[in-house]
């Protein structure tokens, strides 16, 4: 691999809890990771995993206790960096008395941007992020799937090499959602690198080059979803209605499990190698139809709860919010 | 630090949309009123009532703005969160401090200069109708431009107030903050009589935090010329220099120490 556009060697982060006598409580634990340019990683994690302290390390609104961070070669502290990266904040607030232009404005100018080049980019942003209509109403009139556009703006206005995003679904609709997906797809078309984190495992398939599993502040797992065995196929549920009733025999054998469900359909549970097309093809002909085919897999959550179990007492105890 | 100038005027923004301003309403309520009031109750003495009455104010809504505003202006970002993404931005965290401070110090000329014209337009109509040889006996002319001596003072003292209570709120919650800012502005007050504290008390423990005290909170009694103005005694350029210096080192000191705790700040 040529550089990596983020880098981050044996992270670790502790927070002291406890007043009259502080102990560390270690959110992350030597987290080392690598990410590729132009890659979509999904950083993903339950709720107090260590994701979101990740990212704040990353742009430096933490400190590490031990270890370090890179981006684009440079330490994350780094101030002229900034002008390279983005960043949308888990569930961010903006100051409420400004409208999303006069925000993205205060930002531009911060960014050092000329007048007029901001003022066209301001507009293309929020444009691209169908907000444009709304640009002079203030933001305490936005919802909070508005915010989330108005947030992922803001981490766009500069046109970075790198974004960092802190859970971008959050607050959207299923409209949102399939707007920022499209959206991180055209980024990554366009030789972006972006960093995001997410508890929902759909996300990471549709967008994901590579992905990160954290857990207890943990690095539980890494690489390809694709590659990850416990992601692969381990069956299909095919559902058909209208099966007839000479053809059930001829399912059972085929499947590892049969159900009779409401309006004459039939889940039927089928073995990774069982070849479910030729079964449908069969049942097609003797007057089913198909309803439904479906790849069956464990959830990001059952492998969330296995490595959890599995870390036992070696890792730290539940944190929450972190 | 340029872009500590693109902080300031976000923070003047955030005064004038919060309506900080709307302070100075009040204020030319209780000048006009007190005008009124006072010129049907003394005879020859309502502008020099007055022109105490408005640097006082002048004063204590000043302070009132520095300490409130002031203390809120970095624990508010943080409490609320909208630091993560500025602070994301090519801006120091310095940067970020002295331009929250400059923002402010902005509201509070802006405040103070309109205040400052509306006590000489009420002066002036007081003293429109006030015979000449009535205006010979007074200690000052009623628009004496030595007001602006002690209006200066007052600014001076409204900045310093302002750099301590940023030094709070960059570490501290707004009550904390609004407490120890309150104990500096109180102690300031009485910081020469902790000089000799000891010769009044028989407590040597008390006496020594009275003498710590003494050097380390400002003595704020020196911006405060108001007396001496009104009643016409000169105050000397090199007093206004030495009192403007004396802040500045205070004010450079206390955004250091911000500047310092913020920039190692863990945000949580």
């Amino acid at each position: 691999m040529s550089q990596p556009a983020i880098r981050t060697r044996e992270l670790t982060k502790d927070f002291p809890v406890g007043f009259w006598r502080p102990r560390p409580y270690r959110a992350l634990d030597r987290l080392s990771i690598e990410v590729g340019a132009g890659e979509v990683f999904g950083f993903l994690g339950p709720n107090g995993a260590g994701k979101t302290t990740t990212l704040k390390l990353l742009m430096q609104l933490l400190f590490p206790t031990s270890g370090d961070a890179e981006i684009l070669g440079r330490p994350a502290g780094d101030l002229a960096l900034r002008r390279r990266i983005g960043y949308l904040p888990e569930n961010p607030y903006f100051y409420d008395h400004l409208t999303a232009e006069e925000l993205l404005d205060y930002y531009g100018r911060l960014f050092g941007m000329a007048p007029a080049d901001r003022r066209a980019r301001i507009g293309r942003t929020l444009d691209r992020l169908g907000i444009g209509g709304e640009r002079r109403l203030q933001l305490r009139k936005f919802s909070k799937g508005m915010l989330q556009r108005v947030g992922l703006a803001q981490a766009l206005l500069n046109d970075p090499e790198v974004i960092f995003l802190d859970e971008p679904m959050s607050g959207l609709d299923p409209l949102g959602r399939r707007d920022v997906r499209a959206l991180m797809l055209e980024l990554r078309d366009a030789g972006r690198t972006i960093f995001f984190s997410s508890h929902i495992l759909s996300d990471a398939e549709a967008l994901c080059s590579q992905v990160a599993i954290v857990a207890k502040g943990r690095l539980a797992a890494s690489g390809r979803l694709a590659d990850m065995g416990e992601f692969a196929v381990h069956g299909w549920e095919l559902v058909m209605a209208n099966v007839p009733e000479s053809a059930l025999d001829r399912v059972r054998a085929a499947a590892r499990q049969v159900l009779a469900v409401a309006g004459g359909r039939y889940v039927i549970d089928l073995a990774p190698d069982s070849r479910p097309e030729e079964l449908m093809r069969e049942l097609a002909a003797a007057g089913a139809s198909l309803v439904s085919l479906n790849p069956v897999r464990e959830t990001l959550e059952d492998v969330f709860v296995r490595r959890v179990a599995a870390m036992g007492d070696g890792a730290r105890g539940d944190g929450g919010g972190r | 630090m340029r872009n500590a100038g693109v902080v300031a005027v976000a923070v003047f923004r955030e005064s004038v949309r919060d309506k900080v301003f709307y302070n100075l309403v009040l204020f030319a309520v209780l000048l006009v009123g007190a005008s009124i009031l006072i010129g049907q109750l003394t005879a020859g003495q309502d502008v020099k009532i007055i022109k105490d009455l408005g640097l006082a104010a002048t004063s204590v809504f000043g302070v009132f703005i520095a300490v409130f505003v002031g203390i809120s202006l970095v624990s508010k970002e943080v409490d609320r969160r909208s630091v993560y993404p500025l602070l994301a931005k090519p801006i120091s965290r310095g940067g970020f401090i002295v331009g929250k401070y400059l923002g402010l110090l902005t509201t509070l000329l802006v405040n103070t200069a309109v205040m400052t014209v509306a006590l000489y337009a009420v002066l002036f109509f007081l003293s429109r109708n006030v015979p000449a040889n009535v205006q010979q006996a007074w200690d000052a002319p009623a628009l004496d431009p030595h007001l602006l001596q002690a209006i200066a003072l007052i600014y001076v003292e409204i900045a310093l107030v302002t750099a301590v209570a940023l030094f709070f709120s960059s570490y501290s919650s707004p009550l904390l903050s609004a407490v120890f800012t309150l104990g500096i502005y109180v102690a300031g007050q009485f910081n020469a009589d902790l000089k000799h504290f000891n010769e009044i008390v028989d407590a040597p423990a008390a006496a020594v935090v009275a003498k710590v005290a003494y050097y380390v909170v400002p003595d704020l009694s020196k911006f405060d010329v108001k007396l001496a103005v009104v009643h016409g005694v000169p105050v000397g350029a090199a007093y206004m220099a030495s009192a403007s210096l004396y802040a500045l080192v205070y004010i450079a000191a206390l955004l250091f120490g911000a500047t310092t705790i913020f920039a190692r700040r863990d945000f949580k």
